[in-house]
């Protein structure tokens, strides 16, 4: 049979941003992430799918310009594509803009034969009165071409049939000048009927002019994260107590098993990772595909232009931008998205300050102390203001740094803005809803539930009062207490884990209580002062583990991990010490 | 006439003459198919100025005055 064959290689290649990703989900049937927006996917990705009876493996290699550039992901598409490993590449082009589309593609066919053209996104070119002689173009070219909209899954079928003739067929080296020959072939295959369409001109206009273009880019953040944080709340507690009455359950249950068992598993896996689920799955599940829908219709090239003048003051460039609001859905994912940036060191400026931006995980942490402490019903703007301080502090910091110690040459910038598209709602919904759920699921079950059963442990052997007395003198210093900063350092694996250990250590119960019983956190000494404090620290101290490992793995380098490590930590102390000082002079 | 291109009338096409950035800069300019001879036009411009996006080959591009004035295009 033909499945017992070796499966046939088949590459993806292309400029970014032609929808790459989104042909190969609908080749695959996998989910690979999408947006619109150059960059989006990083490395190179495989999966399998059947035609005909015939295993292909299928690569999603990342978009890149050119086969001769510097930057990682073009230098991991170029050396695949000259390896020659693949028996066939797909040379995928933009149907709304082939004439740039085409050069990388006749690039391609300048290093081997074996490449079908596939021309994507042929409902958008409909839409704007784009018309392509496919035939034409065929004949000129002499490779098969086809087209194709993957979002609609339309001219699929065709595209793996040809892709199957090329495979074994010989063809003929194109030696021909990619440029002039791309000119050559839009201006003789490609008719533009009807001028482009106004809302599209008219978005453009209004989202980056010179008046309106910052106050939206403003009230858009704010607005994200107001009804993250107001919408999340009633499904928190929902949630709360719905696990709460599953402990009482459990308890119940459990009724004649030893202490320390029913302690570590039910008091402190059940609890621990409960919590880590009530607090974190409402604001993922709303935050994530609202930010989905900006990177969907491609606002975020808008801000990343709009915003390049005052982060080259700071000696970065406007694509730090774009990476510090991924980093506000998750720094790991913040930490990645870097490699948009070309410069090396920008990119390493970018990645070190990225996680002084309070990811979706600390939310909680700021919302809580926030509305106990602070701003009665008011947390949403608690937590906006929390965003802008750390925008603030990775902005100075970063300017700090490019005076110093990575002082470099102002970097060139070139970035391509994508057309406006509709944003497809539903299938952003269920998949960030799916696909984040997952996340916060799994995270719980490998992060929240062994630190449950530590803590737990930690509580009732008098190991957290004994280590948190030591750390009594930083945290006074810092204008917190030992508990607190003994929680930041448990919480190391999840920064959801701050609020449940504070409340463990203080009810001295070895439990995680309800939340409704943060009241307590007044009854034991903390101020006004200690949360002001403590959500500064929030903002600026080292970042996860999860991004600890990303940086590693990104920048390969033990030393600048460290760096990444103590740079927000430093920032925090400061800032903290600062705060206490001036607080302690000016009170009681 | 020859002006750069951080000169010309937002919205009016212009034929490049000459790209005299760095030469990282002029390798990437000419992934995107900017060289001399193509067709550009100024888009829109951000606040302040600071960058400006123009429109070549049926795709937008932002670029830094900086480097948008050492493009020199005929109009």
């Amino acid at each position: 049979m033909g499945c017992t064959e070796k499966p046939m290689k088949v590459a993806l290649a292309g400029n970014p941003n032609v929808g790459k990703s989104t042909l190969f989900n609908a080749l695959t049937g996998l989910h690979q992430h999408t947006g619109n927006w150059p960059g989006k996917t990083v490395g190179k990705v495989s999966g399998e799918t059947v035609f005909q009876g015939r295993k292909i493996e299928l690569i999603d290699l990342p978009g890149t310009y050119s086969l001769t550039g510097a930057s990682e992901d073009e230098r991991i598409a170029a050396e695949f594509i000259a390896s020659n490993e693949a028996d066939c590449i797909i040379a995928v082009c933009d149907g709304s803009c082939l004439e740039r589309t085409l050069i990388l593609a006749l690039q391609i066919l300048k290093q081997t034969k074996r490449v079908v053209l596939c021309v994507n996104l042929m409902d958008e070119a409909e839409k704007r009165g784009i018309q392509i002689d496919r035939e034409l173009l065929e004949k000129l070219l002499k490779i098969p071409v086809v087209f194709t909209s993957a979002g609609r899954k339309e001219g699929l079928e065709t595209l793996l049939e040809r892709t199957q003739e090329v495979i074994g067929a010989v063809g003929a080296f194109h030696e021909m000048e990619p440029l002039t020959k791309a000119e050559e072939l839009a201006n003789r295959c490609v008719r533009v009927e009807k001028p482009e369409e106004n809302w599209r001109k008219v978005l453009d206009r209004v989202l980056v002019s010179r008046r309106h273009g910052m106050p939206v880019l403003l009230l858009l953040l704010l607005f994200i994260v107001w009804l993250t944080v107001w919408g999340a709340n009633y499904p928190s507690q929902l949630l709360e107590s719905l696990f709460y009455s599953g402990y009482r359950l459990l308890i119940k249950w459990s009724g004649n098993w030893p202490w320390w068992l029913s302690g570590t598993l039910i008091d402190g896996m059940y609890m621990t990772a409960a919590r880590v689920i009530a607090v974190m799955l409402p604001p993922m599940t709303i935050f994530f595909p609202l930010f989905t829908i900006l990177e969907d219709v491609g606002y975020l090239p808008r801000m990343a232009f709009l915003l390049d003048k005052p982060l080259c003051r700071c000696g970065g460039c406007g694509k730090q931008a774009l990476t510090l609001c991924m980093g506000l859905g998750c720094n790991a994912v913040g930490v990645t998205g870097c490699r948009i940036i070309d410069s090396p060191r920008e990119r390493l400026m970018a990645i070190l300050t990225n996680a002084m931006v309070p990811c979706n995980g600390r939310f909680p942490t700021l919302i809580l102390l926030g509305s106990l402490f602070f701003a009665h019903g008011c947390a949403p703007l608690v937590v906006a203001l929390c965003i802008v301080l750390g925008v603030l502090g990775a902005m100075g910091t970063s300017g700090l740094l490019s005076r110093t110690a990575l002082r470099h040459e102002r970097s060139t910038f070139v970035m391509e803005m994508p057309p406006f598209r509709r944003p497809r709602i539903g299938q952003i919904l269920v998949r960030s809803l799916l696909d984040k759920s997952l996340f916060v699921a799994l995270r719980a079950l490998t992060v929240a539930a062994p630190a449950g059963v530590l803590l737990w442990f930690m509580a009732n052997t008098s190991l957290l009062g004994r280590l948190s007395e030591i750390l009594e003198p930083v945290g006074r210093l810092l204008g917190m207490n030992g508990i607190i900063i003994l929680a930041f350092i448990m919480a190391l694996p999840a920064n959801e884990l701050v609020i449940p250990v504070i409340l463990m250590a203080v009810s001295g119960v070895g439990t995680l209580v309800e939340a409704q019983d943060t009241s307590i956190l007044l009854e034991t000494g903390w101020t006004w002062k200690t949360a002001l404090c403590t959500m500064v620290f929030t903002i600026f101290h080292w970042p996860c583990s999860t991004t600890l490992i990303t940086i590693y793995k990104e920048t390969k380098s033990t030393a600048k991990t460290a760096a990444a490590f103590f740079l927000p930590t430093a920032v925090g102390c400061i800032l903290c010490l600062m705060l206490n000082l001036i607080l302690q002079s000016f009170g009681s | 006439m020859i002006v750069p291109l951080n000169q010309v009338c937002m919205g009016s096409w212009a034929c490049v003459i000459s790209v005299d950035t760095d030469q990282q800069m002029q390798k990437r300019l000419f992934d995107f198919g900017l060289v001399p001879g193509t067709k550009v036009r100024l888009a829109y411009a951000s606040p302040g100025g600071h960058v400006a996006a123009i429109e070549l080959r049926g795709s937008v591009l932002a670029l830094r005055d900086a480097d948008l004035c050492r493009i020199r295009v005929q109009v």
